[in-house]
């Protein structure tokens, strides 16, 4: 019960006759009218634009997926799946989902890795942790066209610091953003960077909650601290873990100003994600059918795993 | 000794980690201030051995940045002022008024988090277009001006407000929007602060929306203006695009330097204690 205008909620049952308890229970009933129209118009803003910039485009969006567009003529030829049978059979759309598959499972799972690896540094009772705490997580809020534009100086085979630090193992740095087998490894390193921290900081709050008593009975029965880890840290932290894998998935697919800035879905494609390819259909190939269906089938993927978590969440609170 | 070595070894790893981290950013800023000579050397110079400030006027000079930073401010301020309003609002009715089938209302605010912006792009630019918003401010910031996660955070903050607070206010012959001012919001300051900022970084850094919605320069905000200094052949002056960089970047970290615990707080909520 979190309602605290609950008192007095009992119906008040008027005897013939009563006219002064009768007219306390109109007051009664004007004054919860006059809460509802109060919550309608707290909540009216917010929920009309919910409604217009959330809920109605995913449906509309839907409908443009069935039609062909180029987001000009007055008419919108409906064509049915054709757009979906289009973008699974040729290659074009197959080859993003690969790439976008690539990009994803190597920035989420590195991510993850990094970030629980630095959180674990980070717990350790070391002098200026602090800092480096907070070193870590600005990357994180920072504009990710500037950032973009910053590594895009950083991978210059020529003057940038790429080129330094390959020559440091005497190595010769690749050509990054114009040779297709490098550019999108750039950009990965560009989110990784981005997105460490994040996780390294959520990780570090879940090794704080921790109970102590677990390890230290651990370290009674003369476990090692790797086994400690294995047994005891990781599976406690599995729903950090999966926390982290859904929003990081989630903001993965969303990756885009970091291309924009640094390739342009290129070198022939090979940056092209499933978020570039979704914009570069719509707004420069003017094609809003293949655009509206590839943006269907993110939003597909990602409301699986969104589902998967509410799921696992709701299932976690059960065993409390 | 070997206890000696594992925190040596440790805390080269944590100067590492710094180093990673922040190396891009100095990187960043040096460059920025950096002659031409500085920039297209090899070995790279480390600290510019000349400082050119000039590079910041020059890349003011580039493009409108002026105008581009007028139009990020306008647009991050009120985007971010309405954001939290609507959080404020929703939140304060869901928890202090009566409504009929209040929890389906909650589920349809809470779904709004599963639609990922990418999805409702086309629809959204087709939807401004038919308003006529099309480069304008209100076309920039009103399709971002809901909130859902923030009316959840704040909404999970005011159940912990005593009820009899609320009450004692109320017997006092407080109205809803006096105990709204006076009671609910001062007492959920920090929640408030933590919405308030996360909002602003985002809207701050938001790309995508704005580099659809506008088609003049005039009308660009910092992030997508500084897609402009891209020519043909890619970007030219290094010295220059970095001053313009640090533009962007500067607000956002001297926010986050000030507000880090808030920012955390606010995008790391419901990761931990679940």
């Amino acid at each position: 019960m979190s309602d605290p205008t609950v008192a007095g909620r009992g119906r008040p049952v008027p005897t013939a006759g009563d006219t002064a308890r009768r007219s306390v229970a109109r007051t009664r009933r004007g004054r919860r009218l006059r809460e509802y129209a109060l919550f309608l118009a707290f909540v009216a803003p917010n929920f009309l634009l919910i409604g217009v910039f959330s809920y109605w485009p995913v449906v509309y969006n839907a409908y443009l997926s069935l039609t062909e567009w180029d987001m000009i003529a007055p008419v919108k030829r409906f064509v049915g799946l054709d757009n979906y049978v289009d973008l699974f059979t040729g290659n074009e759309f197959v080859d993003v989902l690969g790439t976008t598959a690539y990009f994803m499972v190597g920035v989420v799972g590195g991510s993850l890795v990094l970030g629980l690896a630095v959180a674990v540094l980070l717990n350790q009772r070391l002098r200026g942790r602090g800092l480096v705490r907070t070193m870590v997580f600005a990357p994180h809020v920072l504009s990710g066209a500037a950032i973009g534009l910053a590594w895009l100086f950083i991978f210059d085979p020529n003057y940038g610091l790429s080129r330094f630090l390959f020559e440091l193992v005497g190595a010769t740095s690749p050509a990054w953003l114009t040779d297709s087998d490098w550019a999108l490894p750039a950009i990965m390193i560009v989110y990784l960077w981005k997105n460490v921290g994040f996780c390294a900081i959520v990780y570090l709050a879940g090794l704080q909650n921790l109970p102590r008593d677990l390890y230290e009975s651990a370290a009674l029965d003369g476990a090692g601290a790797w086994r400690i880890f294995r047994r005891i840290t990781l599976p406690l932290l599995s729903p950090v873990t999966f926390f982290l894998v859904v929003t990081t998935i989630i903001s993965s697919f969303q990756a885009f100003d970091v291309i924009a800035v640094m390739t342009d879905g290129g070198p022939g494609g090979a940056t092209t994600i499933l978020s570039w390819y979704v914009y570069d259909k719509g707004f420069i190939a003017f094609q809003a059918g293949p655009a509206a269906a590839g943006a269907v089938v993110m939003f597909a993927i990602l409301l699986a795993v969104t589902l998967l978590q509410t799921r696992y969440l709701e299932r976690k609170v059960h065993y409390r | 000794m070997t206890t000696r070595m594992r925190r040596f070894g440790l805390y080269a790893l944590l100067a590492l980690v710094g180093v990673t981290m922040v190396g891009p950013l100095y990187w960043l800023f040096t460059s920025s201030l950096k002659q031409s000579g500085d920039i297209y050397t090899f070995p790279p110079v480390w600290w510019p051995g000349d400082l050119r400030w000039g590079n910041y006027a020059e890349a003011w000079r580039a493009a409108p940045f002026g105008q581009f930073y007028l139009n990020s401010l306008i647009t991050t301020g009120s985007g971010a002022l309405l954001e939290v309003a609507n959080a404020v609002l929703t939140a304060y009715a869901f928890v202090f008024l009566r409504f009929p089938a209040k929890r389906v209302l909650f589920a349809a605010l809470l779904g709004a988090l599963m639609v990922p912006g990418h999805v409702t792009l086309l629809a959204n630019y087709l939807t401004v277009a038919d308003l006529g918003w099309i480069n304008t401010y209100q076309g920039i910031v009103i399709p971002g001006a809901a909130s859902a996660f923030g009316a959840f955070l704040l909404r999970q903050h005011m159940l912990t407000i005593p009820i009899e607070i609320i009450e004692a206010a109320r017997a006092d012959g407080a109205g809803h929007l006096r105990i709204l001012f006076r009671v609910v919001l001062p007492l959920s300051r920090p929640m408030l602060i933590t919405v308030a900022i996360v909002s602003l970084v985002s809207k701050w850094n938001d790309f995508i929306w704005p580099l659809i919605v506008t088609n003049t320069e005039t009308m660009r905000t910092l992030p997508v203006g500084l897609l402009m200094l891209k020519d043909a052949d890619g970007y030219v002056n290094w010295g220059s695009v970095m001053a313009a960089t640090v533009f962007v970047v500067l607000p956002v970290l001297a926010v986050f330097f000030v507000a880090q615990r808030q920012i955390v707080a606010g995008l790391t909520q419901g990761a931990v204690k679940g």
